[in-house]
């Protein structure tokens, strides 16, 4: 098994290294870098803005620049938090419990230093775990029939959105209307028109860039024009000498990293626990596990290189039900399948066989796009720090361009504008009612897939719902989703709030240990002021 | 601190309140509309069978938002309002807008003008923005914008153009 999973690897390492493919692969990693640096820009938003200029690509070429995005912007949003005390992007909130006060202490450039070295070793062993893991779940996801399909689908579909943030409901709410926008357009078996309204422009059902440019572009300029904090550069004179960590802090580092890496990988086989619970779960359980947790959030280099690694290691980990089993698990990695179902690509346990470049390609480009990245942060720190203090001003009417004319180009048709501009106001609307509409996404790409199998599951049962617990795979899944449901439930009346962990909001202070941040803070641009 | 009159006005003032209604009126919107489509029995599916079932079930959750949202009493910690502490109307309409003009722009005068008045009504909506900063914002833009896009991934929209084709 090692033995052709090495040949495979050898193999996607020679696509990879394919002169296009590597310089898509750098284009990718070096703008989702420079956008994660950039407040007020996630890694949702940069895919959803690229993605219309991958049509004219290669599949391979495009699914590898998107991916590049995806961790290039992890990269980015550290400096962020570590320069700045901004948690631009949720994973790396805890992050600045501990990176701010470093830099305060004028440490910043050893944080940013060992974070890039942690974030490498997560992130490898996340590809690691990637390369030998996703070939034995295809061979256990080529048995499933429609029915064990259809579970597993649900059981992803729950897991996205009541594990994530916010409530559950209003998760599970999302999910639905996520669901019920995927069914919007011509039926796939019945050829008819269902919520099209006469306009034929719907037939091809919703588009999936005017969708997500709405709901994450659009929606996050509403919230956040005018509200953005004017950003503190004081501590943002980083050189490359001051990033070279000592013996010991490589020391102290050390542990701590792999420890983030184990949670990290845990925490990305747990569908629907993407990287900012594992951040989360990181650095809690380092503080738990310290000799003296007391120092926590006064700038210690242990707070920053776990969740940091931990981060990394669920991100690549993430990719593993993708790709393997076309599962998604959070809503940028539903947007990198929907790329791909672009493409003409059809996700699921038959990818890997189908289309091994794509696969393969990806986890060498995985590699190559990390190492690219620790060779990008290093000398080119100095102008990520400049961009840190690109106005909000300027970066939305840019973005407001780039989805205009990114939605247009998708077919060419006004139509599509309007959709994202209708779709940016229902998201913004929806945002302001405490939904976090990440998982409407989820369902909206795994949506006509799960109504195609679980139409077909029905046919072979013989509209027999029962098929769904009779064979044990599936009743393993539904029982999952019970399971997950009855937690929720349970915990909701014991009024417990998991959620919350105790980890003080204000890093600058750093001593009021009672003081809680729900996860939820972790969201977009909780409005901390830089302090001083 | 809240003026603890009636429990209806309470409700009222909660923002589950509108949000579990707004979900019970999608549902109801998209269950009502789906029972036009064939529905079908469970082995032979009709188009309108999982939509109609989606809004029910949307119906249901919106219920369960509201009341949810009734009887938590940790709900004074949250943000209740449904505006923003400082609404900003003016920037929300600029930002709506600026599609609008893209394809008004787009469809009669070409990609020149579609994106400097997509970036300028943008632009304008921020509280610091100058008419100057604007402008010289929506011409580099607009330079790079379709150098990008014309030349480079050739997206066919006429550059410049006088009422084309609708």
């Amino acid at each position: 098994m090692i033995g052709t999973a090495v040949t495979d690897l050898w193999y996607g390492f020679g696509v990879a290294l394919e002169p296009h493919n590597l310089m898509f692969c750098f284009i990718g990693v070096l703008v989702g870098n420079m956008v994660g640096v950039l407040p007020g820009m996630g890694p949702l938003a940069t895919i959803s803005i690229l993605l219309p200029l991958t049509f004219g690509m290669k599949p391979v070429a495009a699914i590898l620049m998107l991916g590049g995005v995806m961790y290039g912007a992890q990269y980015g949003g550290a400096i962020c938090s570590i320069l700045l005390n901004l948690p631009c992007h949720p994973p790396h909130a805890v992050t600045c419990l501990d990176g701010f006060p470093m830099t305060k202490q004028g440490r910043g450039g050893v944080a940013l230093g060992l974070t890039v070295f942690a974030s490498f070793v997560g992130a490898s062993w996340g590809i690691t775990e990637m390369v030998f893991l996703s070939p034995l779940l295809v061979r256990a996801a080529l048995q499933f029939g429609p029915a064990e399909v259809c579970s597993l689908m649900l059981l992803g579909l729950l897991a996205g959105s009541t594990l994530a943030r916010g409530s559950p409901i209003k998760g599970v709410a999302m999910t639905v209307l996520g669901l019920f926008l995927g069914s919007v357009g011509t039926d796939l078996e019945t050829g008819s028109e269902r919520y099209t309204f006469g306009m034929t422009e719907l037939d091809d059902g919703i588009e999936l860039i005017a969708l997500a440019l709405g709901l994450f572009g659009i929606a996050e300029f509403m919230s956040s024009v005018n509200q953005v904090a004017p950003i503190n550069t004081k501590y943002t004179h980083v050189t490359f000498k001051d990033m070279r960590p000592t013996k010991a802090d490589m020391k102290r580092a050390f542990f701590p990293m792999w420890r983030g890496t184990i949670i990290g990988s845990l925490c990305a086989l747990i569908p629907g626990t993407g990287p900012t619970i594992a951040s989360f779960v990181a650095y809690a359980t380092e503080k738990k596990i310290s000799k003296h947790p007391e120092l926590f959030g006064t700038g210690l280099i242990e707070g920053v290189v776990c969740p940091e690694a931990a981060t990394h290691s669920s991100v690549q980990g993430d990719f593993i039900p993708t790709m393997s089993l076309g599962i998604p698990g959070d809503a940028v990695m539903a947007l990198l399948l929907g790329a791909l179902m672009i493409q003409g690509i059809v996700p699921g346990p038959q990818l890997i066989s189908q289309h091994p470049d794509i696969f393969w390609g990806l986890v060498a480009s995985f590699w190559i796009g990390n190492i690219m990245l620790v060779l990008l942060n290093v000398p080119l720190i100095g102008i990520w720090v400049k961009m840190l203090a690109i106005p909000y001003k300027f970066l939305y009417p840019s973005a407001m361009f780039f989805v205009c004319i990114g939605v247009y180009a998708a077919n060419n048709d006004f139509f599509q504008v309007g959709e994202v501009a209708a779709i940016g106001l229902f998201g913004y609307i929806l945002l302001r009612l405490g939904f976090h509409p990440a998982p409407i996404l989820l369902g909206f790409v795994l949506g006509p897939r799960f109504e195609e199998n679980f139409r077909r599951a029905m046919l072979i049962s013989r509209g027999d719902m029962l098929v769904f617990i009779e064979r044990p795979i599936s009743a393993v899944f539904v029982g999952l989703c019970v399971i997950l449901i009855g937690s929720q439930l349970y915990l909701r009346l014991k009024g417990s709030k998991v959620a919350e962990l105790n980890v003080d909001d204000d890093a600058t202070t750093g001593v009021t240990d009672d003081r809680k941040i729900p996860v939820q803070l972790a969201g977009q641009r909780v409005p901390v002021t830089p302090a001083e | 601190m809240r003026p603890s009159t009636s429990p209806l006005r309470e409700l009222m003032g909660k923002r589950d309140f509108y949000a579990g209604g707004l979900m019970v009126l999608l549902g109801l919107g998209i269950a009502l509309k789906g029972t036009s489509y064939r529905a079908g029995t469970l082995m032979h599916m009709g188009p309108g069978f999982l939509p109609t079932a989606l809004g029910v079930l949307l119906v249901l959750l919106g219920i369960a938002i509201a009341v949810a949202g009734m009887s938590s009493t940790d709900g004074s910690a949250e943000d209740q309002n449904l505006l923003p502490e400082y609404p900003q109307w003016w920037a929300w309409f600029c930002i709506l807008m600026s599609p609008v003009c893209f394809i008004f722009f787009g469809r009669y005068f070409g990609m020149i003008p579609a994106t400097f008045s997509c970036v300028l009504i943008a632009a304008v909506g921020d509280k610091n923005a100058t008419w100057l900063g604007s402008i010289i914002l929506a011409t580099v833009i607009t330079i790079f914008g379709v150098a990008l896009f014309s030349y480079f991934l050739q997206v066919p929209m006429p550059i410049l153009t006088w009422k084309g084709a609708p």
